[in-house]
C-alpha cells in the first residue's frame, strides 16, 4: 500500500479547501472548464459521494447515529472508495482529477468534533498527495452571509449540532464554522496550501488559480473529449444571479 | 509488527475506570467453530453468576445493510473495505460493548480487531496504518485464540456455509478456482492470526480436537481470568 506523498503518477491532482461559503466549488468548475478547454481531460470528485456509501451515510444522517468516531470513519470509508475507484485509475492514466474538498476537510471538522489529530492523520495516510492544495481564505463574517443569506435549512451534522454547541441551528453553524477555521488556519503551513484571498472578485481568484496551475502543467497529457464540460449547478446559479 | 499498543486511544471522554466488565475475544479463522465454543462459554459463564452479552464485530446498526451490499457489488476496494469494517467496528465497540463493560457485563465477541487487521494485511494494507486505525480499540482481558490448520479447515467449511466469494479471497486472484483461492487465502489468513497470536500473548487453543475438548481448554483459562480479578460487585 503506498502511502500519502509515496504516489507517483503521469496525472496532476488539485485540490480546494475552505470553509462553507469560501467560493472555492464555483472556483473549481470555472477551472475544469478551463483546463477542458485547453484540451486537458479533467474529472471532478466530490466530497463524500461515493456511491457505494451513500445510503449509509444518508441513514445515519437522518437517524442522528453517528458518534465523532464512527462519523470519521465512515466519511473516510467513502473517501477511500473514490481514491480507489475515481482518483487514482485517471491520475494512472494522465488525467487531471479536480477534488472539491480533500482529506484536508475531514482534518478540520473531524478535530472539531474531537477526534485525536495524529489519529485522524493516520487514518488518512493512504491518500494522494496532491499536486496544490488551494485553500480559500475568507472571515467567517462573509462566508455566513453567503450561506445563511441565500440559503433554506440547514441540516443537523452540516451545522454541528452534534457538538451541543447551541440549541439554536444557525448559532450552531456560525460557532461550528468558526473552529473549522481555526482548524484550517493550522494546516497552511503543515500541508503548504496556496492561499487565495477568497474576498477578491471571482474572476481576479480564478486568474491567480490558472497561474499557479499553469505552473504545473508542463508535460502534462493532453487528451481528446469528445463531451462537452457542462457547468455545475453552483456556477449556473451564480450565473443566473447576474 | 509487534504487540499492538496503545489501545483506547482517541474514544471520546472514556475513563477506563468505568468499565467494570470484562471483555473476553474469541478470535480464529472462518469454520474453527468460534459460534459452537461461543455458547458454551456463554452457558457456563452463566452458570457461574456472571451476565453475559455475546456480539459478533460485525453487523452494526449503522453499516450493517450497507456493507452487505457493497461486498455483493464485488467492486470494493482494499482500503474502503477495511474503513467500512473499522466504521462496523466502532459502532459496535461504542454502542454495544463499552455501554455493557460500563454496566459490568461479560462480553463475549466473536472476533475483534485482529481478525479485521489480518484480512487487511493479507490484501497488501499497509500495517502501521491498521495499528493506528485499530488502537482506538480496548484492550481485551482475555484473547482466545482457536487454532487450526488449512486440512482441518477444509472439511468443516465444505459441510458448513461452503467456499465464499470473499472468505475465499477472490477479489486477490490468488488461484485458477474458488477452491485454490480459499486454500491460499486461508493459509496467509492463518499464518498472520498466528503471528498475531503470539506476539499479543493470546490464550491457544488447538481447535482441531472435538468440542467438548477444545472447551475444556478455553475453561482453563477462563477459570484463571476470573481468579485473577474477581469481577467487582
Amino acid at each position: 500500500m503506498k502511502t500519502y506523498g509515496e504516489h507517483r503518477y503521469p496525472g496532476r491532482l488539485f485540490v480546494v479547501e475552505g470553509i462553507d461559503g469560501s467560493g472555492k466549488s464555483t472556483q473549481l468548475s470555472l477551472l475544469q472548464q478551463w483546463l477542458m478547454q485547453s484540451g486537458y481531460s479533467a474529472l471532478m470528485s466530490n466530497w463524500n459521494s461515493s456511491p457505494l456509501v451513500k445510503a449509509t451515510t444518508k441513514a445515519a444522517k437522518e437517524k442522528q447515529m453517528f458518534t465523532p468516531t464512527t462519523f470519521s470513519l465512515l466519511h473516510a470509508t467513502d473517501f477511500a472508495d473514490r481514491v480507489e475507484r475515481e482518483i487514482i485509475p485517471p491520475l494512472q492514466a494522465g488525467s487531471i482529477v479536480l477534488c472539491d474538498r480533500y482529506i484536508y476537510t475531514a482534518f478540520a471538522r473531524d478535530a472539531a468534533r474531537g477526534c485525536d489529530p495524529v489519529w485522524l492523520r493516520n487514518l488518512y495516510k493512504f491518500a494522494v498527495k496532491p499536486t496544490v492544495a488551494f485553500y480559500f481564505k475568507v472571515p467567517l463574517e462573509i462566508a455566513v452571509q453567503r450561506i445563511l443569506g441565500g440559503r433554506g435549512q440547514l441540516k443537523f451534522y452540516e451545522a454541528g449540532m452534534d457538538l451541543g454547541l447551541s440549541q439554536d441551528i444557525r448559532e450552531s453553524f456560525i460557532r461550528f464554522q468558526e473552529i473549522i477555521l481555526k482548524e484550517y488556519e493550522k494546516m497552511i503551513s503543515e500541508f503548504d496550501f496556496v492561499v487565495i484571498d477568497a474576498t477578491q472578485p471571482i474572476h481576479k481568484q480564478q486568474a491567480i488559480v490558472r497561474a499557479e496551475i499553469q505552473k504545473r502543467l508542463e508535460h502534462a497529457k493532453k487528451a481528446k473529449v469528445r463531451r462537452w464540460v457542462n457547468l455545475s449547478p453552483t456556477v449556473k446559479g451564480f450565473f443566473d444571479s447576474i | 509488527m509487534g504487540e499492538l499498543k496503545p489501545y483506547s486511544q482517541g474514544i471520546l471522554r472514556l475513563d477506563l475506570n468505568e468499565l467494570t466488565g470484562k471483555l473476553i475475544v474469541l478470535e480464529g479463522t472462518d469454520g474453527v467453530g468460534r459460534s459452537t465454543q461461543i455458547s458454551l462459554i456463554r452457558l457456563w459463564l452463566e452458570s457461574n453468576g456472571m451476565a453475559v452479552l455475546d456480539t459478533a464485530m460485525t453487523d452494526s446498526q449503522l453499516t450493517g445493510a450497507g456493507l452487505k451490499e457493497a461486498k455483493e457489488g464485488h467492486t470494493l476496494g482494499p482500503a474502503t473495505m477495511t474503513l467500512f469494517y473499522a466504521t462496523d467496528f466502532v459502532d459496535r465497540l461504542e454502542n454495544v460493548v463499552i455501554p455493557a463493560l460500563k454496566a459490568g457485563f461479560v462480553v463475549l465477541t466473536d472476533r475483534y480487531i485482529y481478525s479485521l487487521i489480518a484480512r487487511a494485511a493479507v490484501r497488501g494494507m499497509d500495517t502501521e496504518w491498521l495499528e493506528g486505525i485499530f488502537s482506538i480499540a480496548l484492550k481485551p482481558d482475555l484473547s482466545i485464540y482457536l487454532k487450526t490448520d488449512l486440512e482441518t479447515l477444509i472439511p468443516r467449511v465444505l459441510h458448513s456455509t461452503g467456499f465464499d466469494y470473499w472468505e475465499s479471497g477472490m477479489d486477490l486472484h490468488l488461484g485458477d478456482s474458488l477452491f485454490d483461492s480459499f486454500c491460499e487465502y486461508q493459509k496467509r489468513l492463518i499464518d498472520r492470526l498466528d503471528t498475531i497470536a503470539a506476539q499479543n500473548k493470546f490464550a491457544i487453543v488447538d481447535a482441531s480436537k472435538g468440542i467438548e475438548e477444545v472447551f475444556e481448554d478455553i475453561k482453563v483459562h477462563l477459570k484463571k481470568l476470573l481468579e485473577e480479578k474477581p469481577t467487582s460487585s
